[in-house]
Formats: C-alpha cells, structure tokens, sequence
C-alpha cells in the first residue's frame, strides 16, 4: 500500500535562490536572490536605488511605478526574477548627467509635488504614458495618471507639467518631420 | 538696510530648492538610509480590539533563516515606568501607549511583535508565522451608538480653548423668528500620508543613535526618545530631512519611532521598522465627529442664537481633544452663542491631530447649519454670511490684526460668476446632469511661535542657513532661502538651508499653519544680526567706505554691502570676510512673541480667512457627483512665495474634495476591526477627480500677526471646502444630505 499521503503543508523552504539578470539605467547587473524578492525590494533594499517609492506594497498608489523594457509597472506587484534580461529605468537613470529629463524639469517649474514622495512614480509614469502615445488632451492625461495617488493634491500641477512635455515632443516632432 | 527685488526674493513664485532632489530620487525619506548590518523590523499587530495576549508561539518564526531576534512584552528591555516620560510636546492628557509593555490589548492592529531580521523579506516571513493566542473581551468601536456616553473631559489638552458662549443662547432661541436645527456627522478620516510611518535608527561606534524618523518635529520626539529609553542627551540626534508627506500624523512619536529604537538599543546594531499600509490605520486618525447645531435668525437673516454642540471619539486611554466647537460660535456676528464639547471613548488608537484640526469638521459642519438657514431665510447663501459679517472676534470681542474676509467674498464670487445662481435647487441641468453651485466659509488660526535660527557666512561668501524646522511638502527650505536671500542679498545658489536634524537650533514641530511665520521670523532676525556684524566688520577695514555712515545708510545687494545714497561706496562680503581675516562669522538669534522687537501680543484676534465657492455637477439617476470648478479666495496675510503657496490650497481643497466626498475610514463594529485600510477601499481623491481649482490670496497686508505680516497656509484650504461642496449638491439635486462623506448611496 503507498504510504497515507500527509494534510501538513510542506516546511517553507527558505533556502532557495534564483540567478537572473537585469539592466538597470543602462548597466547589467546579474543577481542570485530568492524568487519572492520584488522587483521594488531588490532596487531599494538590494541596490540602495531608492527613489522607487513604497507608498502601499499592493499596487494600489503608484509610488513604485518604473519603465520595464519602456512600459510603465507597479514595480511592487513584479516578482524580480520574472524579469530576467529586462530594462528598467528608474527616476535615477532619467536625467542625463546633472541636467534634467524635460518631465523632471516641467515637475520642478510647475511645482507639480509638494513632499516629493509619490514623484518619482507620478514622472516614470508620465514618461509610460508619453511612450504609448495616448497623452493627447488633459482630460486623457487626468484619466491616464489617476493611477498614481497624491494625497498632497498636486494633481492640477502635475497635469500642466505632463501636458507641457507632451505638447514640447509634439513640436519637437513636427519640426523634424 | 534694504534690498532690490530679485527672482529669489520675498512674494516671489521661487520653484522649490529641494524639487532637483526630490525629481531625481536622491531624496532620501527615514526608510531609505542605508546601514551596515541593518536589521529590518517587522511588526505584528494584534488581531482582536480588547483583550490580552495569552500565548506567543514563535518556534516557527524563530526558524526562518536570517531571523535575530524577537522583541514582545516578554523579552524587551527596560523602558520608562511613568506616564510623564511618554508623554510628547503635543499629547493629550491620558496614558500615552506604549507598544511592547505588558499583555493588555487597547485595539485592534495595536503592536504585539517585532521580528527582526537580516532581509525585509525574512522579517516578513516570520512575522507571517507568528502565533499568537488571544484571551478576547468585547471591544465597543461604534461612535454612533455611544453618543450617550459621551462625557465632559475632565482635564483639558494644553492649547485647546475651553468651549466659548456668551449671553443667553436658549432664551435668544427661544425667541427667535426662524429656527434651524440640524444634526451632521463627519466620518472618521486617516491621514494616509504617500509614504508610510518608518524609522530607521543608525547605531553608531560610540553606541549614539542616529534616528532618521517620519516625524513633524525632530526635536519632539527626540525629547522623547531621551525620556523613555534614559538616554543621554549628546548620545541621540533625531533627523527628518525629507517627510514624505503627514498632514498632522507625524506630530507625535509614534511607535515605529519607539521599536526601531527599542531594537537598536537591544542589538547594538542598526535597525528600521516601517509600517504597512494596512498598519497605519494602527496610531492616529482625525476622530469620527457629531456635530447638533441649532441657529436662530430674525426675518431678514441675523443672527440670533447660535447653539453648537459637538461630540468627537478618543480612545480609552487619553483624551483627545480639538477645538471643533469655537469656530461655529466664532464666526458670526451674534450677541447669544452656546457651546459644548464632548467625548466619547472607543477601543481604538488615539485620535490626533488631522489638517486644521477641529475646524476641517466643526467650521465646516456649522457652515453646513449656515446653508441650511439660508434658505429657510430665503437669502443667498454669500448674502447671509455678509448680513452677519464679524468685524470683532465675536468670541473676545477684540478687534482682528486684519480680516480681508469681505474682499475674499468679493473677488471669489466675482470670478466664479456666483451673481448668476438661480436660487432655487434643481434649477441648472447639463444633458444628465444636474448642475449646484455653494459656497462656504473657512477659518483658521494665525499664531506664531518662539523659534531660533542660526546664521552662518563662510570666507567664500558662501551662507549657511539652519533651524531644527521640518518641511513636510510645505516649501520651507524654500522660504528660508528666499528670507535669507532677500535680507543679505544673496542669490539662493549661495545658500544653504539647513533642517530637518535636531541638534539645529530651536524650532517649534511643523504643525497648525505657524512654521512659515515663525521660522521666517527667526531666519529675517538672524540674517539681519549677521548683516550687522558684516557691516560693523567693513567699518573696522582700513579705508572702510563705511567709516562715516550708520547700518540704516547702507543695502545688501549681489552680495555687497552698498551705501544708498553713493552706490560706488562699496564692498563685497567675501571682501570684507577676506580683509578682516575671517574664516566665518556666525550668529543665532530667537524670534518669539513677546521678545523685543516682536510683534505686540495686545488683545488682538488673529486669524486666516477664506471664502469657497464650489460647482458640482450630479448624475440625477446615479447620484455620482463630480466638482467640475472650485474658486477659493485666501485672506492669509503676505504671501512669502505665490508658486508654493498655492499648491498649499490646492492641496488643502483636494483634501477637503475627500472629506466632502470619498473618506470613510469604515469599522466592522462587532470585531472593532478597521474594514478599509488600504488605498484600494479607503479613497482618497486621484488625479480624474480634480478638475479646475481656482486659488486667489487676497491682498491683506498685517503688521501686527507676526514679523513678516505671515499668516501661514496649511490648514485653510481644507477649512469648509466641504461645506461649499455639500452647498451645491443640495443646489443640484435638493438633496440634504447630513452625513459625510455623500456618497452616491445617500443620493438616490
């Protein structure tokens, strides 16, 4: 007779790591940590990169928005190890050298934050939103943003700042075509 | 002295000097300092509202690999035996919690554990296979059916005006010719700053601590730190140079504070606790509120009787307490007003202090009744107000610093188009849609405090300015720098303000709208002690341009000192710094009401002022309301910085769009359990709630409210914004609702 099969839940193994590989603001880094480490986790606790805020840990406020592979995620909600060769940009690696990436800029002008911590979630996610092209009005901007909470209510600023780098790419554009 | 007006000077819209660091990330927030050998905190709140603790079974958690240590009642080391050591700058009268001391459970998600361990995600696990066995009492957290119990509290918290009438308000009511009596309720709201309650405690070689803390006052919870743990004073220095937002729940020491540090001092290592969203429902929130109220007015609309009365929720522990009532009989012009404050005590946290405390509710609660009476009058709304327009505080009966609150009416009204509202409900429609327009009043208090600021110019010209002042998304850096700026006129590139760290010079916590007067205050007297040391340093040089004229005669502008009435006598700081043969001069200096040369503290009321109008915009099927255009005027004295400033307002408006509308901290009474502790349930306004929010400041310039004639700005956006919004759902629909928030469910 095979032996009874058990109701007990397996011991939590804790022991187990993972090897994969990220490109981080455009350097590789190769990591061996265990599978449930978050893609936000890894990057604060892990690379001391911390502008990627936690604001709520279940995808609910959009602190830890960053780029993967240029689309805007809940950087919480991502397992790392799901992740292995993807590109991230986080706010650290937006700017170029000391000079502002123009969403950067626009925030600072418009003073579209107050306390600065949901920021670097509201900027990647601007720039998520400007990559899949559907920022074309501020009532699509309001709508595509509402993802990212701000409980200091700089909404209205963050909404001039987003349309003003979008209307910028738009002239950009035009005068290169 | 005197200065010309640049782009960094006072009244101009300066962008942030801390914006380039909060953009790009390097902004660090108390859990983002990095130690070697942190250990990371874990907390384990307790499942039941009212009980004991019988069992901890920690084998399992004990196990999990990189686990250090766990810290509960059992096992954690000595702490302070007496109440007083507990109690912070800002408590209430009472017993102040204390996480880890015995086995009594006081409500639900209260601390039971901290697991600490080498990674966030071992803490986690563990904590997650903690058990803990519960020996269970019936918990009462329902505010609504305890009102009978609600009781006078018998030691009053510090700072808090006794309930204020006057007169013979029943008699007056009695005989009035109208009579409006009305009972509204406010839900209980928690602050839900974006970044969650987290310490992070640096234990240094020596065995001093550094605290990096989400905290309103450094120095507060400093002091508090020294006094639970018996600490030497030069052994812990308590650090918040970024707060990622906290609208009043940082103002006390909270117990991540208190376990981070319990931690370190047990392991003699780093250690950080930060809280889970789920958790910070588990210290402070602004208390559920009941407000009965019952107006009367002569045939035309005055004020006759005013009788405000008002309940709010406090724990079983301590008494909390706000001024909600004084604002109701505070705002009118009535010869009979009566008021009284009550508690009720749950088995829950104790409540605190949420933006504009008291007032977010009791203003905007009473400005309700005042709707309410203006159409049982038959007036408009704004008519109302301005037929029973304060001159005096109506409480004191002094005469206000300054109350540009009729031209706040005036302008508010005029660029909102109110002279074209139909009085009557339900008379604007838009497709689907019905169409209100309110409006209300807010009030706040103006107050300055005693604060201290150092000032330092180094050789290179180069200055150094630094209070032990907090910056909470408030703009402070930036209004020091531009205050400094202006007054030694030097660009803000060559300064450097310093804050956010204890061991600064004295400042008050950042807290009911007076940091911009106060630490403006101490910044202008330091920077002006420094320009006279400068100036009496340049009389000294040999062949001094100075020898012969007084400090009055001379400017500081580019960084020179000028005399005003030969601008070719001059000379540069760094000048005068090298020629002197100083490596830094450096002064501190103390602004406070009643020190020399402050602002006279005579009988006087002091108070910021606003006048709200709203537009809503109802589904007449679905009840969903949208508030398509808000316009607040603000009579809040100079305006250090119009850019910040604004975003102040708009920050209090859209808190108050949340009152009106979405936030309700929910309770499961039978289980005194927090039902929607999470952002998914607990809906705060986003970014497709807001549409145009029109901010005016009102010219109101006051000599006399604080040195710069500032009255501060955090609070007054929130102030009746409510109000002026539950004014036009009922101009919509003709729908009274009594209750806030008005969801769509009160609607239809």
């Amino acid at each position: 007779m095979p032996p009874q099969a058990t109701l007990q839940p397996a011991a939590p193994a804790f022991d187990v790591k993972v090897d994969f590989s990220l490109t981080i603001n455009g350097r590789k880094h190769s990591f061996s940590v265990e599978p449930w480490v978050t893609l936000l986790d890894l990057l604060r606790e892990r690379l001391d990169l911390t502008g990627s805020k936690k604001g709520c840990d279940h995808g609910q406020c959009g602190a830890c928005t960053v780029l993967v592979d240029g689309k805007r995620i809940n950087s919480c909600l991502k397992l790392a190890v799901t992740l292995d060769g993807s590109e991230i940009t986080t706010i650290e690696g937006l700017a170029d050298g000391d000079r502002l990436h123009p969403l950067q800029q626009a925030f600072v002008e418009h003073d579209a934050f107050q306390c600065g911590y949901c920021t670097p979630g509201q900027i990647c996610s601007a720039q998520g939103l400007i990559n899949e092209g559907r920022a074309r009005t501020a009532a699509e901007i309001r709508e595509l943003m509402s993802g990212n909470l701000c409980r200091c209510g700089a909404y209205t600023n963050i909404v001039d700042a987003v349309e003003e780098v979008v209307r910028q790419g738009a002239l950009h554009k035009e005068a290169a075509e | 002295m005197s200065t010309s007006t640049t782009a960094s000077s006072i009244g101009q819209p300066l962008s942030r000097i801390d914006g380039p660091a909060k953009v790009t990330g390097r902004a660090k927030y108390a859990a983002e300092h990095a130690a070697d050998g942190l250990a990371y905190g874990w907390v384990v709140s307790s499942a039941i509202a009212k009980g004991k603790v019988k069992a901890i079974h920690e084998e399992a958690a004990r196990a999990v690999p990189g686990v250090i240590e766990i810290l509960t009642h059992k096992n954690r080391p000595h702490v302070a035996w007496f109440d007083r050591s507990y109690r912070d700058q800002v408590a209430p009268p009472g017993e102040p919690f204390r996480a880890l001391y015995d086995d009594e459970i006081k409500f639900s998600f209260q601390p039971l554990a901290l697991v600490l361990a080498k990674t966030l995600e071992a803490a986690r696990a563990a904590a997650a296979l903690l058990r803990i066995d519960y020996i269970q009492e019936e918990p009462n957290t329902d505010f609504e059916n305890s009102l009978e119990k609600a009781y006078v509290p018998p030691k009053k918290r510090s700072g808090i005006p006794a309930p204020a009438s006057r007169g013979d308000a029943q008699k007056a009511l009695d005989e009035a010719h109208l009579k409006v009596t009305a009972d509204y309720a406010s839900a209980a709201h928690h602050h839900n700053p974006m970044e969650m309650h987290a310490t992070t405690v640096i234990y240094g070689s020596d065995g001093a601590l550094t605290v990096y803390d989400k905290t309103q006052g450094s120095q507060n919870v400093k002091s508090y730190l020294v006094g639970v743990f018996g600490l030497a004073n030069d052994k812990v220095t308590v650090r918040n140079p970024y707060v990622g937002g906290a609208f009043g729940s940082g103002l006390r020491p909270h117990y991540q504070v208190y376990l981070a540090t319990m931690a370190a001092l047990y392991l003699k290592r780093s250690a950080r606790v930060t809280l889970t969203r789920q958790q910070m429902v588990s210290h402070v929130r602004r208390p559920e509120t009941f407000q009965s109220m019952a107006l009367g007015a002569s045939e035309a609309g005055g004020l006759q009787s005013i009788i405000n009365s008002a309940v709010t929720a406090t724990s079983t522990f301590e008494d909390y307490q706000e001024n909600v009532v004084n604002w109701g009989v505070g705002a009118y012009r009535c010869a009979d007003a009566a008021a009284d404050y009550k508690l009720v005590a749950l088995d829950t946290p104790t409540p605190g202090d949420m933006r504009a405390p008291g007032a977010a509710t009791g203003m905007t609660l009473f400005e309700c009744a005042m709707d309410e009476l203006s159409y049982a009058v038959g007036v408009d709304p704004l008519q109302l107000r301005l037929l029973n327009y304060a001159e005096v505080d109506p409480i004191s009966g002094n005469p206000f610093t300054s109350k540009a609150l009729r031209e706040a009416y005036d302008i508010g009204a005029e660029r909102f188009g109110w002279g074209k509202r139909p009085s009557e409900p339900r008379a604007m429609r838009d497709g689907n849609e019905l169409t209100g327009w309110g409006m209300a009043t807010g009030m706040w208090d103006a107050t300055f405090q005693k604060t201290s600021a150092r000032a330092r110019i180094s050789a290179n010209g180069g200055l150094e300015v630094a209070t032990a002042a907090s910056d909470i998304g408030t703009g402070t850096y930036t209004i020091i720098a531009q205050v400094a700026s202006e007054t030694l006129g030097l660009p803000t590139a060559n300064i450097d303000v310093k804050i956010g760290d204890s061991d600064l010079p004295a400042s008050p916590i950042e807290g009911g709208s007076w940091m911009a007067a106060s630490s403006s205050a101490a910044v202008q007297l330091a920077c002006q002690s420094l320009g006279t040391r400068l100036f009496e340093a340049a009389q000294d040089l040999d062949g001094s341009p100075f020898k012969d004229i007084k400090f009055e005669a001379v400017s500081f502008n580019d960084g020179r000192i000028i005399a005003k009435d030969d601008p070719s006598r001059f000379l540069s700081i760094t000048d005068i710094m090298k020629r002197a043969d100083l490596p830094s001069l450096e002064v501190v200096e103390t602004a406070g009401p009643g020190l020399s040369g402050m602002v006279s503290q005579v009988k006087k009321a002091r108070a910021t002022h606003s006048a709200i109008f709203a537009e809503v915009k109802v589904d007449d099927e679905l009840g969903v309301v949208r508030v398509t255009r808000i316009v607040v005027a603000v009579a809040a004295g100079r305006i250090l910085n119009p850019k910040t400033a604004r975003s102040q307002i708009m920050g209090g408006v859209v808190m108050g769009m949340g009152m009106a509308l979405h936030e309700e901290s929910m309770m499961d009474t039978r289980f005194g359990r927090p039902m929607n502790h999470n952002f998914a349930e607990y809906h705060i306004p986003v970014n497709a709630d807001i549409h145009g929010i029109d901010v005016i400041f009102v010219e109101e310039e006051d000599k006399e409210v604080s040195p710069l004639g500032v009255k501060g700005l955090g609070e007054i956006g929130i102030v009746g914004t409510a109000a002026a919004i539950a004014s036009a759902v009922f101009h919509a629909t003709g729908t009274r609702v009594r209750k806030f928030p008005i969801t769509l469910d009160k609607l239809i």
